[in-house]
């Protein structure tokens, strides 16, 4: 039983590992400030969930472990606001988005 | 809202029993006493309501959890995939996408879900649009099928 949460915990690690990583690639390969925060998205997300998800099975006592649930929920709702508010901000002192097309600019405007 | 109020104070009860781990007496009367101070307060702000606590929400927002969850890691991998393959393989979109959900708790369950799942941030929620940004093209194609749109506007009910 010990052997299969530590591999599972190990699992996860890495996994969410993996994901930060090529969060953080993502954040300096991709072109502009929008496409930037989507690389984020996956690091806030999947990446930081994967890794609480990990020191779940870790964890030695359940109040160690409802402290990462908790944890884990608050990143859940802060990152999708914090990126909202962010691109709002970036969006309402002019700075337009590089897009594949051109015209649906003027749509949105 | 007298079920709002009860509702409330269990959810206070057990972030602190859940925060503090003592269980000598002392410790949770000051507990009971907190939690009946952070009542007396929000109770004079005016904040106790269905929007402070979703109870009508609870019936129906585990399945839609679950179907998100697996959003989520669809998704992830999806935005991945485009990062290891590089700028070339992104299509960078703008798009307004009419919401159908009547209250304002909808429309920010639909707002926030959109930016939970990578490649999509809304950026703007005017009456009933939402300006999102995608990575793909495909995705805004995606939104504008209204799967979530649908899941959300049920939940609503």
């Amino acid at each position: 039983m010990d052997m299969i949460t530590n591999i599972s915990g190990a699992v996860c690690l890495i996994i969410g590992s993996f994901l930060c990583i090529s969060g953080g690639i993502g954040i300096l390969r991709f072109p502009d400030f929008y496409t930037r925060m989507h690389a984020v998205g996956v690091t806030d997300t999947l990446g930081a969930g994967m890794i609480l998800i990990g020191l779940m099975f870790y964890s030695p006592d359940f109040l160690t472990f409802s402290k990462l649930v908790m944890i884990l929920l608050l990143t859940l709702l802060i990152g999708p606001t914090t990126s909202h508010v962010l691109a709002k901000s970036a969006m309402y002192n002019g700075l337009m988005p590089e897009l594949k097309q051109k015209d649906n600019v003027k749509e949105t405007n | 809202m007298k079920t709002h109020t009860i509702s409330l104070f269990f959810t206070l009860a057990t972030f602190w029993l859940l925060n503090s781990g003592h269980n000598t007496l002392l410790i949770l009367l000051l507990g009971l006493a907190s939690i009946c101070l952070v009542i007396a307060i929000v109770h004079r702000m005016d904040v106790v309501d269905h929007e402070s606590q979703p109870i009508h929400l609870t019936q129906n927002i585990f399945s839609y959890l679950l179907w998100l969850i697996k959003e989520v890691i669809h998704s992830n991998i999806i935005v991945i995939k485009h990062i290891w393959l590089g700028n070339k393989s992104i299509s960078p979109t703008l798009r307004r996408i009419r919401v159908s959900q009547k209250t304002d708790m909808g429309k920010v369950i639909y707002a926030n879900s959109i930016n939970l799942t990578p490649g999509t941030v809304t950026i703007d929620l005017i009456d009933d649009e939402v300006v999102v940004h995608a990575l793909l093209q495909k995705d805004i194609e995606t939104l504008l099928a209204g799967e979530m749109d649908r899941r959300v506007s049920l939940l609503e009910r």
